[in-house]
């Protein structure tokens, strides 16, 4: 009666396999339209005129500057929001004071405006007609429509990345750990190297590669205040764009299929690291299960 | 009694870290952010109702919040079901499909337009199929619609995924056993403990939308009045040399973006409060 019971209970909260079917099905159209097709797309018009004209529009000596740009971008970039990440996190996770709801609302901020509007905050500031450019033309000094605009801008969009990946790992651990390592008489630098870096590591990778995937591939903010001068201030996405407009079909799927290389690793190396958080967690778990 | 309130802490660098994440949170985001609000108040109120309200600005702003609602809505329907699938589901694939639902995040937008404008265009290997039909994706509002489910897909499903799997099945089994068939089950039991989860991501894809804007340069063809998005108009603007018109224009964006993050971080907290 009661074995009855569980298997009716059990029926009708599931769906039969014919709807179970068609929902896989749908929803697999769906993800195939939207993320494999466009993907597949990329390489297959890239390589549709043979692989020589691939090569050609990669290693077209514009292509090779907008290459060397976007590296330069990231390396930039990066190691400056890392540092701001984690001393926003630091701040955030390990005290109380007041006004840090608001703060965490500021970091965040950059991901809800708009790129272009970004761009255009610092055409407002430096670019000719703007606050600082008479001060910056008579010096002959130019931010906007050359590097320094850009990496401003790449600044700007990339800022949240590192800090809010590292706010929510760095509460999670508390911080026993560092009152121990202090205590022991460990000082503020080895504590910071020793401990907090190692229990936060995953989630600092982590958002290191969400961060250098947008340096590398921004597009709306730099555009703003790149200037498009080729060979100069071209990145690779504006490389694409220009190709594209100049009906270069192919050697725009060239350049746009080393972003959707970088794009795959980023997606490979954020699969390695949930594996690799997930594999710790269970062994933290582990321990705290038989330890003493 | 005050202090068991507040724990004595003996960790250093208070001062060190917040003093330097405020220095370049000001530097980086608040001064550039003051300077386009300043800069708007250059202009006297009629003058900025004059340009944020002209009829190209009201057909950008038009077509930016009509794609950008109709592609999180579609997102709405289908981003939920793929969660659905990918967390009650096993079928071979799974986890393959499930690391791919990030790829618009880390996808170039430029790459993303240049792709779909392919996917859509009468040569491309859906348009061929499509135009035929009468179905423009490429070049019209539609290939807006487009670029912003592609951008906004994971938002919907990042939402929703981790409420499904933390939903408990005994509720389900429960309304079983009292009776209600699966369907109804689904949606007077399961839909509306998801919703607020639902809502959160469409509020995410919306608010991305509006901003959006390497995506769409290459897919809408860039008509003014047609498929001009309100992003591409400040472009345009400013490659004029029509400063206040694109001043105007981005401040109406970021207050539409502040209105946004302050409806998403009330969303947030209500989901969190139903997953309690």
């Amino acid at each position: 009666m009661r074995r009855h019971a569980l298997v009716a209970s059990r029926r009708g909260a599931e769906e039969t396999p014919l709807v179970r079917g068609l929902l896989i099905a749908v929803a697999l159209g769906f993800a195939g339209l939207f993320l494999f097709l466009p993907l597949a797309n990329v390489f297959a018009q890239a390589l549709s005129k043979g692989f020589a004209v691939y090569a050609a529009g990669l290693t077209h000596p514009e292509s090779l500057a907008a290459l060397r740009l976007t590296l330069l971008l990231a390396v930039v970039c990066v190691p400056l929001n890392v540092v701001f990440g984690l001393a926003a996190a630091w701040a955030v996770a390990k005290f109380e004071f007041r006004g840090k709801a608001w703060l965490v609302t500021l970091i965040d901020l950059p991901f809800s405006i708009s790129p272009v509007v970004a761009g255009l905050m610092f055409v407002v500031l430096f670019g000719l007609q703007g606050y600082a450019g008479p001060w910056l033309a008579a010096r002959d000094l130019q931010i906007i429509f050359a590097l320094p605009g850009m990496i401003l801008a790449t600044l700007f969009v990339t800022f949240p990345f590192v800090a809010r990946e590292l706010i929510p790992v760095m509460q999670a651990t508390g911080s026993e750990q560092e009152q121990a390592a202090l205590t022991l008489g460990a000082g503020a630098w080895r504590t910071f190297w020793h401990v907090t870096l190692p229990s936060v590591k995953w989630g600092l990778l982590y958002g290191v590669i969400l961060c250098n995937a947008r340096a590398m591939g921004e597009f709306g903010a730099v555009s703003v205040v790149s200037g498009h001068i080729a060979g100069v201030t071209d990145t690779l996405p504006l490389r694409v764009e220009k190709l594209y407009q100049e009906y270069q079909s192919a050697a725009a799927f060239s350049v746009a299929s080393l972003l959707a290389l970088l794009a795959l690793a980023t997606l490979a190396v954020k699969g390695i690291l949930e594996w690799k958080a997930r594999r710790a967690e269970a062994r933290a778990g582990a321990v705290a299960e038989t330890g003493p | 009694m005050r202090a068991a309130d507040k724990p004595f802490n003996a960790l250093p660098g208070f001062g060190l870290t917040l003093g330097y994440a405020l220095c370049w949170l000001g530097l980086l985001v608040l001064i550039p952010m003051g300077g386009l609000v300043l800069r708007a108040m250059d202009l006297s109120w009629g003058e900025f109702w004059k340009l944020a309200t002209a009829d190209r600005a009201l057909a950008a702003y038009r077509l930016t919040f009509g794609a950008s609602l109709a592609a999180a809505l579609i997102n709405a329907v289908f981003g939920t079901l793929l969660a659905w699938v990918l967390s009650r589901y096993d079928f071979p694939g799974r986890r393959w499909v499930d690391a791919f639902v990030d790829f618009p995040f880390a996808c170039p937008t430029a790459v993303a337009g240049l792709t779909l404008a392919s996917l859509f265009a009468e040569t491309g290997w859906l348009g061929r199929h499509l135009v035929p039909l009468g179905i423009q994706g490429a070049y019209t509002p539609l290939g807006v619609v487009l670029a912003l489910t592609f951008v906004g897909l994971p938002f919907v499903v990042r939402s929703v995924q981790p409420v499904i799997q933390s939903q408990e099945r005994e509720l389900e089994e429960v309304a079983a056993t009292l009776g209600a068939g699966r369907w109804r089950t689904f949606f007077q039991v399961v839909i509306p403990g998801l919703l607020p989860a639902i809502l959160t991501g469409v509020a995410l894809a919306f608010a991305r939308g509006i901003g959006e804007y390497g995506s769409i340069v290459f897919i809408s063809g860039n008509l003014p009045f047609k498929t001009e998005i309100a992003p591409l108009l400040i472009v345009t603007r400013l490659e004029e040399f029509h400063m206040a018109g694109a001043v105007a224009l981005a401040v109406v964006l970021m207050g539409c973006a502040f209105v946004l993050l302050a409806a998403i971080n009330g969303l947030e907290r209500w989901t969190s409060r139903f997953n309690a």
